[in-house]
């Protein structure tokens, strides 16, 4: 669905998706690799439960979160790849224990 | 365009929008002339607590209208799911306030003791809690916390769906609402003629000023008196969580969509709309020692806004003597007193008159000389 414009091109950096290998650009955020993933979705919703994915690509819509090294929901668009991160998609809900 | 409305309400905000839907619904012609999105906006800021306990220490009047509301919105909230489709997520399952040290918790039972030991106020339902009990009905509260006071009428909304419900129910009742229309004068001869910054007029035989912190510029136009000041309040909002937190602490809630909020911090800032980073530091220190597990959540948002706040605390409601027919609304608990405000002030100030129970909170009040 997503192509690289051919001037983009950085080094190097692989990380993993769900447990996958992934191999992204330097400078790519997370919610790019994601898309070029083919990732539409990459959780589900706290309120409705419906899958939500990368949307306005800029901080605001709250829509691309993940967890990134074992940080739950954070916003995959302001993160760039770094190599060797884990990334892990499909979460709901954040769970508190008492 | 020179329509000529029975009233013009000045300021779209929770106090505006409630008595301007009110004062449709008795049949007038009615115009919120609102200042829009860039105004001061304490009804997009607040903290969404529909609350009673420990409200009107030296003002009985100020304790029963608060109650009077508290016992006014179920209602309210249904008429505005009717009228609008949006639920409000009204929940009035009780609330507490907590003490982490002996200092605090002897505080709460002060006040809870002297707004209900007032003559004429009718005692509201609480009870002292010690340390084990609180952890007992809340599950998720630490060990730091020493005690606290519950009562069955407190509760909380979702603000963000109340603010856009009453806008949607203004509209609804056929209110003529307009943003982006700052008034810049108000002149009286043969009704009220309001000049919009910018440019343009509104005529209308009566008025109310619900303008927030700008009634304290607007007021002197018509004979009336608003000294109301800012007081700035923090917020912070983490991610959404699965529901834990079974009612509203005064100072932390979890919405009915999983945001934990964290608020109630009281500064004196001028107009200055800046967070505080020291004092958010404090707010979620002290939130994480009533409830550790929330050490864990991301913070999403924080804000800072602005309460309107009288010298005394309390609202103002007051109609000119000088200049018939205008009116003023103002209070720093626009949520809470929404009910109130839609049921019974509007329908009163329709007719051109302030019900019995608002008439304590005249601006006269406040103008007398401090003591020697």
């Amino acid at each position: 669905m997503f192509r690289r414009l051919p001037e983009t091109y950085q080094g190097w950096v692989s990380l993993t998706i769900d447990g996958g290998v992934c191999v992204g650009r330097e400078g790519d955020s997370v919610a790019a690799l994601l898309l070029e993933a083919g990732y539409a979705a990459c959780r589900n919703s706290a309120v409705s439960g419906e899958p939500r994915g990368p949307y306005c690509m800029m901080g605001v819509c709250f829509e691309c979160l993940v967890e990134i090294d074992g940080i739950a929901n954070r916003q995959a668009c302001l993160v760039p790849i770094a190599e060797g991160m884990k990334v892990e998609t499909g979460a709901g809900r954040r769970k508190v224990t008492p | 365009m020179s329509a000529f409305f029975d009233f013009a309400v000045i300021g779209g905000g929770l106090v505006g929008a409630a008595l301007a839907r009110g004062m449709a619904r008795e049949g007038l012609s009615v115009c919120v002339l609102d200042e829009g999105d860039v105004a001061y906006r304490a009804s997009r800021g607040n903290f969404a607590l529909v609350w009673l306990q420990s409200k009107g220490i030296n003002m009985p009047a100020y304790a029963n209208w608060t109650r009077r509301s508290v016992e006014l919105w179920p209602a309210y909230a249904a008429g505005l799911l009717n009228e609008t489709g949006i639920d409000v997520s009204l929940q009035q399952d009780g609330g507490f306030h907590l003490a982490l040290s002996d200092i605090e918790m002897e505080r709460l039972i002060a006040v809870a003791e002297g707004v209900n030991g007032q003559p004429g106020v009718k005692p509201y339902p609480y009870s002292v809690l010690d340390g084990d009990e609180v952890r007992r009905r809340l599950p998720g509260a630490g060990p730091a916390i020493v005690g606290g006071t519950y009562s069955p009428l407190d509760g909380h909304v979702n603000a963000l769906r109340l603010y856009r419900a009453m806008h949607k129910a203004l509209i609804a009742a056929g209110v003529d609402y307009r943003p982006g229309s700052r008034v810049a004068r108000i002149s009286h001869a043969g009704g009220f003629s309001l000049s919009i910054d910018g440019g343009g007029e509104v005529r209308a035989k009566r008025i109310v000023l619900t303008a927030g912190l700008d009634n304290a510029r607007l007021a002197p136009m018509v004979g009336l008196s608003a000294p109301v000041r800012p007081q700035r309040g923090n917020i912070i909002v983490t991610e959404k969580a699965a529901p834990f937190l079974k009612m509203p602490v005064q100072t932390v809630r979890q919405t009915d969509e999983g945001s934990v909020m964290i608020g109630d911090s009281q500064e004196e800032a001028g107009l200055s709309e800046d967070i505080n980073s020291g004092i958010m530091g404090v707010m979620a220190d002290r939130a994480i020692r009533m409830f550790p597990a929330i050490a864990d959540l991301n913070i999403v948002r924080m804000w800072a806004c602005l309460r309107v706040l009288s010298p005394d605390g309390f609202p103002i409601y007051d109609q000119s003597k000088t200049h018939p027919g205008a009116f003023l609304a103002t209070c720093h608990s626009g949520v809470t007193l929404a009910a109130v405000h839609a049921a019974v002030l509007a329908p009163h100030i329709a007719r051109g008159t302030l019900p019995e129970e608002a008439q304590a909170f005249h601006a006269g009040r406040l103008h007398v000389p401090k003591a020697a």
